[in-house]
């Protein structure tokens, strides 16, 4: 403490009131200014896209809506098919993705061997985080719709968001991992755990919101694409709802796509009553994830 | 002195290519509590480490020589590593309850993580807790999680879960430096309650601790046993000089 002191101490007394010179106040200014309207603009640019969308939406955007079938005319149609489709196809993705995700985290994290292999495979997952998900559709056209011949079904359509999701999770999943203390570890340790257990009894459940936090992240994210279902042949019109994984099915945002892409007004109006409710559920997925890392964080605070 | 319990002979750790201990010989004797005290850095904590083989967790950690625990040496070959953590129980600095569970399971995780069924598991949990002199403050919210419980409660509701496994050792490291005057007392306390059934072997920086709680004082220095006989001899008259500059705060 003395010695900082003693070298911070200027052979020259600074005066306090002098606040720098004034090129350096006016470049500071200028700063602020541009980083607010870099704030502002795409903020601006959001509220006219949401507002226009939610005008247009508003007259259609009821019960009926909801719960109706699709029809050739707009007044009549509904998204109940659509719905249903995009949520049976998060659950399934969920349940493939989390298990798949978490155990190749811990896999890297707890057993494999710091070298050569490891790095390329954790490039690789980086790398692949980042590949445009029309790609992930190919692939899940020919390895599941064709190769293991699951079709057109939700079970295909699941498994291909999965991949789509798995570098992400993986990602955030060591994260998770990764907050777990040394301490806990060797907690369980001394009261003679083996490796298995600790991971299982201990880890596991201690770093379990932090690994759903990003699932649900990764999830709202994949709930709004459409390029990959596409590909992989999720049909556009659907008249009844999936009866089990290998049920044809369509989904929020094909829906809209189709919609958009017709040429009776109509269907556009209907097409922004559904890009409503798809960002009401991203919305909703959101604030599920903010409400598991408060809740993590109260617990690892302690 | 009463037989020992533990032997440590020729034991030699390192932390990489960093020695540690440079070949400790050290007799613990039984129901007795033994205080490991020397400045930081000595290689007390790795020392009471590497009688639970907790050393040897530490990536790149390695052991050396021999422990021998009622004559069998826990570095043998045929030696399971879980075994001779469920007899020789470690309480650690800084309390470390498991925050997902209540508790209740905390006490019982050490049964549960061996994955050992137990019809007694209420009363085992009772008596370890009454053992650890927390029974009374944590009766009522056993199902509760131990977030809302003091720093004291919860290094007592460690050595809880480290008594529930019935070891016939319980090592602890530094196991009061994270806690107020008063729950030290209490967790000292403790330690003198729990003298008649457990072999304690107890690292602390704090030499009126080691002056009140135990039988017999051993002082580190740079890795290596300096010193070792009872407190009282150790205390009043050092027989090294090293010991007397540590005991007198010359350094340290």
């Amino acid at each position: 403490m003395n010695a900082v002191e003693r070298i911070a101490t200027p052979s020259a007394p600074v005066d306090l009131e002098e606040g720098g010179s004034s090129s350096m106040v006016t470049a500071e200014a200028a700063f602020r200014a541009i980083g607010l309207l870099a704030l502002l603009l795409p903020l601006l640019l959001i509220a006219v896209l949401f507002g226009g969308a939610l005008v247009d939406a508003v007259p259609r955007l009821s019960w009926e809506f909801l719960t109706g079938y699709p029809s050739r005319r707009p007044d009549d149609a509904g998204i109940l098919p659509a719905l249903v489709g995009s949520g049976c196809l998060m659950l399934l993705t969920a349940s493939i993705a989390i298990p798949l995700g978490l155990g190749a985290a811990v896999y890297l994290e707890e057993y494999a061997t710091p070298g050569r292999v490891t790095d390329l495979i954790e490039l690789n997952i980086s790398n692949l985080a980042g590949v445009p998900s029309i790609l992930y559709g190919l692939l899940g056209l020919e390895l599941f719709v064709r190769a293991m011949s699951f079709d057109r079904s939700l079970l295909a359509g699941a498994c291909t968001l999965s991949l789509l999701l798995l570098p992400m999770v993986i990602m955030t999943s060591r994260e998770a991992l990764r907050t777990v203390p040394r301490s806990m570890r060797e907690a369980a340790i001394a009261l003679g755990a083996d490796r298995f257990t600790v991971i299982r009894a201990v880890v596991v459940p201690m770093c379990l919101p932090g690994v759903l936090t990003g699932v649900i992240l990764s999830l709202a994210r994949a709930i709004g694409e459409t390029a990959p279902l596409i590909t992989i042949g999720a049909l556009t019109y659907v008249a009844f709802l999936p009866t089990s994984v290998s049920s044809p099915f369509t989904a929020l945002p094909i829906q809209i796509f189709n919609w958009v892409s017709r040429p009776q007004a109509g269907f556009h109006v209907n097409a922004a009553a559904g890009i409503i409710v798809l960002l009401a559920l991203m919305l909703l997925l959101n604030g599920a994830a903010v409400v598991l890392r408060m809740r993590l964080q109260r617990r690892s605070s302690w | 002195m009463s037989s020992p319990k533990i032997h440590a002979r020729g034991l030699k750790a390192w932390f990489g290519e960093g020695i540690a201990l440079r070949g400790i010989d050290l007799f613990i004797a039984q129901h007795e509590v033994t205080a490991v005290i020397g400045p930081s850095g000595c290689g007390k904590s790795t020392f009471v480490r590497c009688l639970n083989r907790m050393h040897e967790v530490t990536p790149g950690a390695r052991v050396d020589g021999e422990v021998l625990l009622d004559g069998k040496d826990i570095y043998g070959a045929r030696i399971n590593p879980v075994q001779v953590r469920r007899r020789v129980g470690m309480v650690f600095q800084k309390p470390n309850p498991f925050p997902t569970m209540t508790i209740l399971e905390n006490v019982l995780a050490g049964l549960r993580l061996q994955g050992v069924r137990v019809d007694d598991a209420a009363q085992r949990a009772e008596r370890a807790l009454r053992g650890a002199a927390l029974w009374d403050e944590v009766k009522d919210s056993l199902n509760r999680t131990g977030v809302n419980l003091s720093g004291g409660q919860q290094q007592r509701l460690c050595i809880a879960r480290a008594l529930a496994l019935e070891p016939d050792v319980l090592l602890m490291d530094e196991p009061c430096s994270a806690l107020d005057p008063i729950a030290t007392a209490r967790v000292e306390d403790l330690i003198q309650q729990l003298r008649s059934q457990y072999t304690i072997v107890i690292v602390t920086h704090n030499m009126q601790q080691a002056a009140r709680v135990a039988d017999t004082t051993a002082f580190f220095y740079m890795g290596e046993l300096i010193e070792h006989g009872s407190t009282d001899r150790m205390f009043t008259q050092p027989a090294n000089v090293k010991t007397q500059e540590y005991i007198t705060g010359r350094f340290g």
